[in-house]
């Protein structure tokens, strides 16, 4: 879809799913990395547990479809390669510190100089401007000032972040968005722009109508650990069965009665739905006012039933009986997904220099107009491209290009 | 001088609950026509979902609701009725983009397959958003993102390590796809701008989700390792974790990564003689010894407010930031810097707080109204933007097809 377009991805792992995204909808998308290679590639888990540059997990699952150059851009020559990049560039993504850029002499103001029609977007923790610009954010933080950690946990210990960052993923998700917004608009007036992304806005979309209970009823949703968190009644939403959990939450009405229903069915037919189960009307049932001890009696007829099943078998009859729930998953059931293998979302790719072929996550999108879960080339290793892009895009000589080597600025 | 991104582009929106109506906001901030199609008779349940403005239920009074539709347009359609199709027919014929959202099969029984839409406007954009997608043996499996995010494999990722995992807050899962939806559609709109023609979208909650946690995945597939619950912990940071401070349930997160910021760190405390102990010596000391480090960070937290914490840390040149509750967030400085929760005003609720999104453009002003009550604009709409006749307008509302 953005065949025609080109990236210029200065990007840390702040920024790179950015880039990620815009190669996975078909635009061109070049990784400038220092000389020596990206902080990316210093981030692990790592083939083997060997710390390699070429090794880092990390960069491989990011950087899928994108090409790689090195360049030293804070000397004289790389300024000028770099400006020599961007009268060409559509989109340029980059995460360094808030003013950087500026710092060095290539911020938005000095590239739309040289490319009025360039979109700059800049990836940060909190946003270029503003009492919070220059603090530190990695992930526990902006999960933290984002309001969203509060949420999280078990009620009788500390809140808990999610175990894995997700702030600066969902920060390249708006950044894309953002970068195709500015670049939709300069194709109607001939003009770019600057994109400011801020993590931690992004990761306040997390919170979702936490802080709309306090701005209209001035009350605080808090971390309530098994139990779906809110302000009304407490409603299980993790139940343990026998290899693990699943996660089913009771809803009552037009959004929940159909399923209750199918679920006391299923119950029944092995003799485990009692009494109380079997007389209440789900249709009816408003659990904004069914006093606390009738969900309790509902979740501790639920609770033995699961108790007695395995994941796969509660999910099995689950998806037959149309009722909303999912077994709790980790990466092993996730690549042994019928329906994902199905869809043929996992990509095969060859490593041939680490001797594997490695499973790969395929692309987000379907679309009737690109070839189905196509995700382009393997993650680059350092300076693959130098060659194609410094000789046959710019035009360097040999003898240019074993200069800059020489000089450590490619 | 606001200025109009997607000025004279038109969206019709089928969609329910939060993933078809998040993506429709990045549209109708930007200047978009986005008509939300809903029924009186079938109302979006989330239009019912709390809080209410002074706590009483009503189709128009959720500010969730309201949050996720601002800058939109609300027409009543009963899909259902025989005389809806050339309404419908209409519709499709004046819109750029739909979004739709329902379980697979649904839109289909209401003639909205892409086949059908393409029939009416060839150069039709349609981006779709379920569950596990359009194709394979599961596609109608219903659900929400709050049980969807446990088949992704956050639900897994949060919480202790000695303890079953704890329900992460609302839904991780339902926040990709809308940004996604969004860049395939805007995506999509350059490439008809090239070559005329439209497209086909299908999204799926479970793929968007997946490439976002891509290492622990690959981790999985490369090394066998399945890494799990470390509660606030982190393999390359400690202390690392939510200290309680002064107050009731107040916290503030601290990260040290490097021995530049332990050095940082432990002169922001005032170097007291434990962080001279041998045992909190190098990185490697400090995480064998994380337990009692723990301890004595907090015993240090304690005595002070979060925001003190923070402020002291950061200007020490340490990672800390307070963990905000929800009346925190609406007074962060930096998010009142950026303006993240608009005022706007809606006749049935009153004030309220909308949300603008991640990203500031340079020159782009977003376009943040209040979200429309039920059917609303069914009158612009159908007759101003449709041409539909006066009378034409009147016998549909007899006819009972614009309920």
């Amino acid at each position: 879809m953005l065949s025609t377009y080109r990236v210029l991805d200065l990007s840390d792992e702040k920024g790179t799913v950015c880039g990620q995204i815009l190669a996975q909808l078909g635009a061109d998308v070049t990784k400038i990395e220092p000389p020596g290679g990206s902080p990316e590639r210093l981030k692990g888990p790592f083939v083997g547990d060997i710390n390699h540059p070429e090794r880092s997990l990390f960069w491989l699952a990011y950087n899928r479809g994108k090409k790689s150059i090195t360049l030293h851009l804070e000397s004289a020559e790389g300024k000028e390669i770099f400006k020599r990049l961007v009268l060409n560039a559509d989109i340029v993504v980059e995460s360094f510190q808030p003013g950087y850029l500026d710092s060095i002499g290539l911020g938005y103001p000095a590239l739309r100089e040289i490319n009025p029609g360039v979109v700059v977007v800049s990836i940060s923790p909190f946003g270029q401007t503003g009492p919070y610009r220059n603090f530190k954010g990695p992930d526990i933080t902006i999960d933290a000032l984002s309001g969203y950690m509060y949420l999280c946990g078990d009620t009788d210990r500390a809140p808990v972040r999610v175990s894995y960052p997700l702030a600066y993923g969902y920060a390249g998700a708006q950044g894309a968005v953002g970068s195709l917004i500015a670049l939709y608009d300069r194709e109607m007036t001939g003009e770019g722009q600057y994109v400011d992304v801020s993590a931690q806005e992004g990761m306040a979309e997390f919170t979702l109508m936490a802080p709309l209970f306090w701005d209209i009823l001035g009350k605080i949703n808090t971390r309530s650990g098994h139990f779906r968190g809110g302000t009304s009644r407490k409603t299980r939403e993790i139940w343990s069965c026998k290899d693990g959990w699943v996660t089913f939450g009771i809803y009552g009405g037009q959004l929940g009665g159909r399923v209750n229903r199918e679920l006391t069915m299923w119950m029944d037919s092995e003799g485990l739905a009692d009494e109380f189960l079997k007389s209440i009307d789900w249709e009816t049932l408003d659990m904004a006012t069914v006093p606390q001890e009738h969900i309790s009696k509902i979740e501790e007829a639920i609770g033995a039933f699961f108790s007695r099943h395995t994941m796969a078998e509660i999910y099995e009859g689950a998806l037959k009986r149309g009722i909303n729930l999912c077994p709790i998953w980790t990466p092993r059931e996730l690549l042994s997904s019928v329906q994902l293998e199905a869809r043929g979302f996992w990509r095969q790719v060859e490593h041939t220099e680490l001797g594997m072929s490695i499973t790969y996550p395929g692309n987000f999108v379907r679309s009737s107009a690109m070839p189905p879960s196509d995700m382009g080339e393997r993650a680059p290793s350092i300076g693959k491209h130098n060659d194609e892009i410094y000789r046959g895009k710019l035009g360097l000589s040999v003898s240019e290009i074993s200069h800059l080597k020489e000089k450590g600025i490619i | 001088m606001f200025e109009s991104v997607f000025k004279g582009i038109n969206i019709a929106e089928f969609t329910i609950f939060g993933l078809g109506p998040v993506t429709g906001k990045f549209f109708s901030h930007y200047g978009a026509t986005v008509v939300r199609v809903e029924s009186s008779l079938r109302p979006d349940p989330t239009r019912m979902w709390p809080p209410f403005a002074k706590d009483k239920p009503g189709l128009n009074r959720g500010t969730f609701w309201a949050h996720m539709n601002t800058s939109k347009r609300s027409v009543c359609l009963n899909l259902k009725h025989p005389k809806s199709a050339s309404v419908t027919k209409r519709l499709i014929e004046w819109s750029d983009i739909i979004i739709e959202n329902f379980t697979p099969g649904v839109a289909e029984r209401w003639g909205l397959s892409y086949e059908e839409l393409k029939k009416i406007k060839p150069e039709i954009i349609m981006i779709r958003i379920s569950n596990l997608g359009h194709t394979g043996p599961h596609l109608t499996q219903r659900g929400t993102g709050s049980s969807l995010q446990g088949l992704a494999g956050f639900t897994n990722l949060t919480g202790w390590s000695d303890r079953d995992p704890a329900f992460p807050y609302g839904a991780i899962s339902d926040q990709y796809p809308p940004p996604l939806a969004a860049a395939s559609a805007v995506a999509a709109l350059l490439y008809r701008r090239r070559t005329g023609e439209g497209q086909y979208i299908d999204l799926s909650q479970l793929e968007c989700s997946i490439p976002f946690l891509g290492p622990h995945i690959l981790d999985y597939v490369v090394n066998g390792r399945i890494s799990g619950r470390m509660g606030n912990r982190s393999l390359c940071a400690a202390p690392h974790g939510a200290y309680r401070c002064k107050g009731d349930d107040r916290w503030c997160a601290i990260a040290v990564f490097t021995e530049e910021e332990w050095g940082n760190f432990c002169k922001a405390l005032g170097n007291p003689p434990w962080t001279m102990e041998p045992r909190f010596r190098e990185f490697r000391q400090r995480k064998e010894n994380e337990d009692e480090l723990d301890k004595l960070v907090e015993e240090w937290t304690l005595q002070k407010d979060a925001e003190e914490v923070m402020t002291q840390m950061q200007a020490a040149g340490v990672a800390a930031g307070v963990v905000e509750n929800p009346k925190d967030m609406l007074s962060d400085p930096q998010l009142i810097h950026r303006n993240h929760f608009p005022k706007v005003n809606h006749p049935e609720i009153g004030s309220y707080v909308a949300r603008n999104d991640a990203f500031r453009f340079s020159r782009t002003q977003s376009y943040i109204k209040r979200a429309p009550c039920l059917g609303e604009d069914n009158e612009i709409i159908y007759k101003g933007h449709l041409g539909i006749s006066e009378e034409e307008y009147v016998n549909l509302i007899l006819e009972g097809v614009l309920e």
